[in-house]
């Protein structure tokens, strides 16, 4: 069967959704993030990215395509190499195979995105589905892309074995067995669950809603005399984490929004629509503290890291009261 | 979000590319949009892009003023930082530091060299060049 490239919102929701469409099963891209339970909040200050510490909307990478074994049925095979020349020849040896392919990346070494976005972020998810006969590039579904893409075999490489954190050891993966329609009654009550678990009693203070109020009173020690710069950083930081490319937007929360009113559908339950109005309207408080961020990094507002994370906590308020919620309804 | 509050406004950093979103539409139903940039994401972008950029611009000056080596300003230019060159060289961090003394730079031994160009994706000759 040929591929079908189609554009999604997160990188590996996307080439999740997408492969399974190959092997057969229609998948949105919402439900492939909902389904594996992805939604998420973690403020990492220990994890250090340029010096600034990781904030997270989701899971860490990889917890999609683990998380949808056990609902679609299927084994993922993972592979790693030592050595780039063995993972090149088994990218080869998949593809000749007529195999699709996902391929942890490195955004830094991908000439076809844009240069500005071209960071050393190291998880980022693309599917291979091909080469071209005549100049060996091979042909890539790169999910933030509008259309299929083509990647010359040098850059490929380096950016599959590109190093440091969440270095991705030429990680290439592919299903074992055909993906089957779930029981939807079971799988989507189940993985709705475990996203409240995951927001509401996670044992650290860093992850979910308690992760939330932590990163505001991080935010409120902020320097605003002595080291504005450094301020500056942090706060972009918190949004770009929100923004860039492979996550889009106050986008996980409309991701799952979207996830939630498919489920109200297949499980007749209503209740979820109103719940995904409620996300809706939370993941546009999102947008407004990247808005008010924006807008006192650029100067047009007075640098005011306090306001900030009143806003945090205003956020954190109406998702402890959402999780609740759903949780009730799940 | 709904739909026609998705941002086109454009954002240079995206260099004509376009993201998808989920947003509202009139039906009520979430769906993918395309959005050609907000510019809340294009200050943002650019705020990390100008950093790297400044960095990169204050090595280089302080290569021709003799108070540091090339490699520098290639590891800023390739948007790296120390602890990462050193992942991806494989060569530790207190030595990448002293190779920033020029006189240290100028007798590395080729092997060392084609280390440091093979992590940063230049040639040799690149390398040893502030350009």
């Amino acid at each position: 069967m040929a591929f079908q490239h189609s554009q999604a919102s997160h990188c590996e929701s996307g080439v999740m959704a997408s492969m399974m469409r190959h092997h057969g099963l229609p998948l949105s891209e919402p439900m492939a993030f909902g389904l594996a339970s992805a939604l998420s909040f973690a403020y990492l200050p220990i994890v250090k990215i340029n010096g600034l510490p990781l904030v997270g909307y989701r899971m860490p990478p990889k917890f999609i395509i683990k998380g949808l074994q056990k609902p679609l049925g299927l084994k993922m095979r993972f592979e790693t190499f030592r050595q780039p020349a063995a993972g090149v020849a088994r990218l080869n040896e998949l593809l000749d195979a007529g195999q699709v392919v996902g391929l942890q990346t490195s955004v830094f070494w991908l000439p076809y995105l844009p240069e500005d976005l071209r960071f050393h972020f190291n998880a980022h998810n693309v599917l291979a589905f091909g080469r071209d006969r005549v100049s060996g590039d091979y042909l890539l579904s790169d999910p933030v892309a509008e259309s299929a893409v083509s990647c010359a075999p040098a850059d490929l490489q380096r950016a599959r074995f590109a190093k440091g954190v969440l270095a991705p050891k030429g990680l290439l993966y592919y299903p074992v067995g055909q993906p089957q329609t779930p029981d939807w009654q079971k799988v989507l009550p189940a993985a709705i669950k475990k996203t409240t678990r995951i927001m509401l009693d996670a044992p650290l203070p860093i992850i979910g809603v308690r992760g939330i109020r932590r990163l505001a009173k991080a935010i409120e020690r902020l320097d605003t005399k002595n080291d504005a710069a450094r301020t500056k950083l942090f706060i972009g930081q918190v949004v770009r984490m929100q923004e860039e490319i492979g996550t889009g937007g106050g986008g996980f929360r409309f991701i799952y929004a979207s996830f939630l009113q498919e489920a109200a559908d297949l499980l007749a339950r209503p209740a979820l629509n109103e719940l995904a109005e409620n996300l809706i309207d939370i993941g546009d408080e999102w947008r407004e503290f990247a808005l008010l961020t924006a807008r006192q990094i650029r100067d047009r507002d007075p640098l005011a890291p306090a306001l900030l994370a009143d806003k945090l906590r205003l956020i954190a308020e109406r998702e402890h009261g959402f999780f609740h919620a759903l949780r009730r309804a799940a | 979000m709904l739909d026609s509050e998705v941002p086109q406004e454009g954002n240079s950093t995206l260099a004509g590319h376009k993201k998808a979103l989920y947003a509202r539409g009139g039906d009520g139903k979430m769906h993918l949009v395309q959005s050609a940039g907000w510019e809340v994401e294009e200050i943002v972008t650019r705020q990390a892009v100008d950093d790297l950029l400044r960095l990169t611009e204050d090595a280089r000056r302080r290569v021709e003023a003799g108070q540091t080596s090339a490699l520098e300003y290639h590891m800023h230019r390739v948007r790296m930082d120390v602890p990462l060159l050193a992942q991806a060289s494989g060569i530790w961090q207190w030595r990448i530091r002293r190779h920033f003394r020029p006189a240290v730079f100028a007798r590395l031994s080729p092997a060392l060299l084609g280390r440091y160009a093979e992590a940063m994706g230049l040639t040799v000759d690149q390398l040893q060049k502030a350009e």
